[in-house]
């Protein structure tokens, strides 16, 4: 069945595909960059920041692309009026809520999209304390995007620890341990795989902090013996 | 603390089971402890074998569970625009004042919690609360005074609904929920077990015309079709009873009075797709509905209408309620069958569709309930009876929940096809004042004008006019009330309820809200941040809630532009 390959357009290119492909593999396929965020070709598909969506014949709402399978005989829009308006809010909406310096590629997609870095005035950040609570990283939510993908790699996409979770909802979500336990108390057996995966500055190698805040070997080294707990509230 | 609660002892009875398990289980520790603490959740997660973290994440994402300590008595006062109409944010101010704490905290001898609520789906008792006290069963207290919240009294509110045309509804119900004998032993399931293949169940369904009530107007008939002929070990009929669209309450009406006729809907559906296994889930914020149908469920088991062999058929099927913790985004299906595996209430991808990938990855058959309250009157009395009723797009009684500046607010029995403006007239006892707008369909809903209400009360008519029929609630506003502050609770409401999986819903549901907080100094600019922001929630969000999270909002900018001046 997947032998079978269908045909659709992309921005008025003709694209084969075999059956099943997402909208996102023809567009690779084509030659057609689409933006992307939370997918990593590491975790399942959530198909959740959206930055992906695409126009599929006009339909009432856009598709990601990222999840969602070609049909034949459609024709496929990457950068028409709707998509660009809802790619271009998504960043400016983003941006507002997270800080984003750390973010290269995000910071290159909102160049490329030309969103407003002073949109939305007044907007809340979702504002958190460092956390430097073992000798392996360290965790700086206010840079977490919610891609979800750190938590994936800890459960079952990877590593079966499942140390961390999502906690709160909707803008107030943040990813935590139980509880917000110290990673040190928690299932985390430090692989790193949660670092590897971060596409913000949000996770990062305790050297790589480290050096940032101009420590020397020494530094480095006390550090790493007594891990430091600055949790907000804790 | 409950001096007498055993944790390991309760836990027993859940041995074997796994995640399934632990919205029941964190519902049992809540009630008997008023919070769920880290042993707890230590001990749940060796008993069900599920991640301490996981545990710790489904407890923040469900409102009636609390992971710090509450008073003994947690009291929740709703704070959505009928009950506000009411005077519910007085209540709420004056029960803070008298209690000397500010809302969301606890009194210092631990003796009461004081927090707001979403809609608790008593809008034509308003103002509404729900309140739990440690080691009881959550009561509802309709019409709330700060001296009754502080009070005891018997969760005995009953409005009878219907008149002598109704067949949803009974108007003869005065005071009490219909008994089995008052509803009689379940006659068209007799028929449906005698007389007709599954098949012929589901032709007959199909034939009828009827499409959902929950909001999304699907064809039933086909839903069942397909979840019939879809492969699987297992399938399931879900009853969505999670009636959480502000302003809609015809749900909890339909279910605290006339829980067989609900119950036997729901076997005729199982027997149609064919399964053993069904559940209701219900909200959490429905404390009395879940017990009138326990109760019902007793009584339908006793007699043989539910369980091993129904009727003799050899047609076996079990019911099981499953109770929402506080969260309106598992009203949407998928979200639904998250939250009965025991996970936070994230809605899925779609496709693949429930039909085929439901509840536990198996072929579900999902429906409103009273989508599922009209199949017993269909296999009663035949397609072309319903057919008989409404129109060609809207066939079959449906039933509306009115509520707002009208004489008699509550929910009515209606045959699509009269206007609006004889409904609000003729049926629900008048307009109080001058009309202002109608919020048709809830929060998710959109507004029409005075000059509007010609449109006729029919799902195609309602969507040619740009309205919406959805979950059939019918919220009205005459000049008095503020519509500006209407909006910010609206906003107020997705706020709360966005789940925070995709981006355009979890940040478009924060962006909108400080817009709307200022609509009085808006900066330059706001609306066209609010077309941007509602357009992108409409067209690139995950699910249903965020499709729709905007749309009273821009509804808004295009009956009220006065509203927005920047």
């Amino acid at each position: 069945m997947n032998d079978e390959t269908i045909q659709l357009q992309i921005n008025g290119d003709e694209v084969n595909v075999p059956r099943g492909a997402t909208l996102l593999d023809a567009a690779q396929q084509a030659g057609v960059d689409i933006p992307v965020i939370c997918y990593h070709e590491a975790t399942s598909p959530n198909g959740l920041c959206r930055i992906c969506v695409v126009d599929v014949d006009g339909g009432r709402v856009l598709q990601p692309a990222c999840v969602a399978e070609c049909q034949a005989d459609t024709q496929v829009e990457t950068r028409n009026e709707r998509v660009l308006r809802s790619r271009r809010t998504i960043l400016e909406m983003l941006n507002a809520s997270v800080n984003l310096q750390q973010a290269p590629e995000i910071q290159r997609m909102m160049a490329d999209y030309q969103a407003d870095e002073s949109r939305f005035p007044e907007a809340r950040l979702r504002e958190a304390e460092l956390i430097d609570d073992n000798p392996f990283y360290v965790r700086d939510y206010e840079q977490c995007v919610l891609c979800w993908r750190c938590v994936q790699v800890c459960a079952e996409d990877a590593q079966f620890t499942f140390a961390l979770t999502l906690k709160n909802r909707g803008h107030e979500t943040s990813v935590a341990t139980a509880f917000d336990i110290s990673m040190t108390e928690s299932p985390c057996v430090f692989c790193g795989q949660c670092v590897g995966v971060c596409p913000t500055g949000a996770l990062k190698p305790k050297v790589e902090w480290g050096m940032e805040q101009g420590w020397d070997a020494d530094e480095m080294r006390r550090s790493t013996r007594r891990p430091r707990k600055r949790r907000d509230g804790a | 603390m409950s001096e007498t609660f055993d944790l390991d002892a309760a836990l027993d009875a859940y041995r074997g089971r796994g995640r399934e398990a632990l919205l029941p289980v964190l519902w049992n520790v809540q009630s008997e402890l008023g919070s769920i603490s880290p042993e707890s959740v230590r001990r749940i997660s060796h008993a069900l074998r599920v991640p301490e973290a996981d545990i710790y994440g489904v407890i923040g994402f469900y409102t009636l569970f609390h992971e710090e300590a509450t008073g003994r008595r947690i009291i929740r006062v709703c704070a959505d625009p009928t009950c506000a109409l009411a005077g519910a944010d007085e209540v709420l101010r004056d029960l803070c004042s008298r209690l000397g704490i500010a809302e969301g905290e606890t009194t210092a001898d631990a003796e009461y919690t004081v927090e707001h609520s979403p809609c608790l789906g008593l809008c034509d008792f308003a103002p509404a609360a729900l309140v739990s006290s440690r080691g009881e069963v959550d009561k509802s207290l309709p019409a709330a005074t700060v001296d009754a919240l502080l009070g005891d009294w018997n969760e005995t509110y009953f409005k009878p609904a219907g008149d002598v045309d109704s067949v949803m509804l009974d108007g003869s119900l005065a005071d009490a929920p219909q008994t089995l004998a008052q509803y009689g032993d379940y006659a068209a399931l007799r028929k449906a077990l005698d007389e007709m293949s599954p098949d012929e169940v589901i032709a007959e369904v199909e034939a009828s015309g009827l499409i959902g009530r929950g909001g999304a107007a699907f064809p039933t008939g086909l839903k069942w079709k397909f979840t019939r002929a879809a492969p699987g070990a297992e399938k399931y009929v879900v009853c969505n009873a999670d009636e959480s669209e502000p302003g809609t309450f015809k749900d909890r009406v339909l279910m605290e009075h006339r829980p067989h006729l609900l119950l036997e809907g729901i076997t005729l559906a199982a027997y149609a797709v064919g399964t053993s296994q069904a559940y209701i889930f219900i909200r959490g914020e429905y404390p009395k509905a879940t017990a009138i149908l326990h109760e019902a469920i007793q009584q339908a088991q006793a007699r043989g209408l539910l369980g091993e062999d129904i009727m003799g058929s050899g047609f076996s099927l079990d019911i099981e309620i499953r109770r929402g913790a506080g969260a309106y985004i598992c009203g949407e299906e998928t979200a639904l069958f998250e939250a009965i595996e025991g996970k936070r209430g994230f809605p899925r991808i779609k496709p693949p569709y429930p039909t085929t990938y439901g509840l536990f990855g198996q072929p579900t058959a999902a429906n409103n309930v009273e989508t599922l309250c009209a199949a017993p009157l269909i296999i009663n009395r035949g397609a072309d009876w319903f057919r008989g009723i409404g129109s060609a797009g809207s066939a079959g009684p449906k039933l509306v929940s009115v509520s707002g500046h009208v004489g008699r607010p509550g929910v009515y029995e209606i045959a699509p096809g009269m206007t609006l403006r004889h409904f609000l007239d003729q049926v629900c006892g008048g307009v109080s004042g001058e009309l202002q707008a109608v919020l048709m369909g809830g929060a998710a809903g959109t507004f029409l004008l005075p000059d509007e209400i010609d449109v006729k009360l029919t799902f195609e008519d309602l969507r040619a006019a740009g309205s919406t029929f959805g979950s059939g609630a019918i919220m009205v506003f005459n000049t008095t009330a503020d519509l500006g502050d209407l909006l910010l609770r609206l906003g107020r409401f997705f706020q709360h309820e966005s789940c925070g999986k995709c981006f355009p819903c979890q940040l478009g549901t924060q962006r909108q809200v400080e817009i709307l907080e200022r609509l009085d100094a808006p900066h330059s600019g706001d609306r066209e941040r609010l077309l941007d922001v509602g357009m992108t929630m409409t067209e690139a969000s995950l699910c249903g809630l965020g499709h729709t999270a905007g749309i009273a909002v821009m509804s808004a900018i295009e009956k009220f532009p006065g509203l927005f001046q920047a």
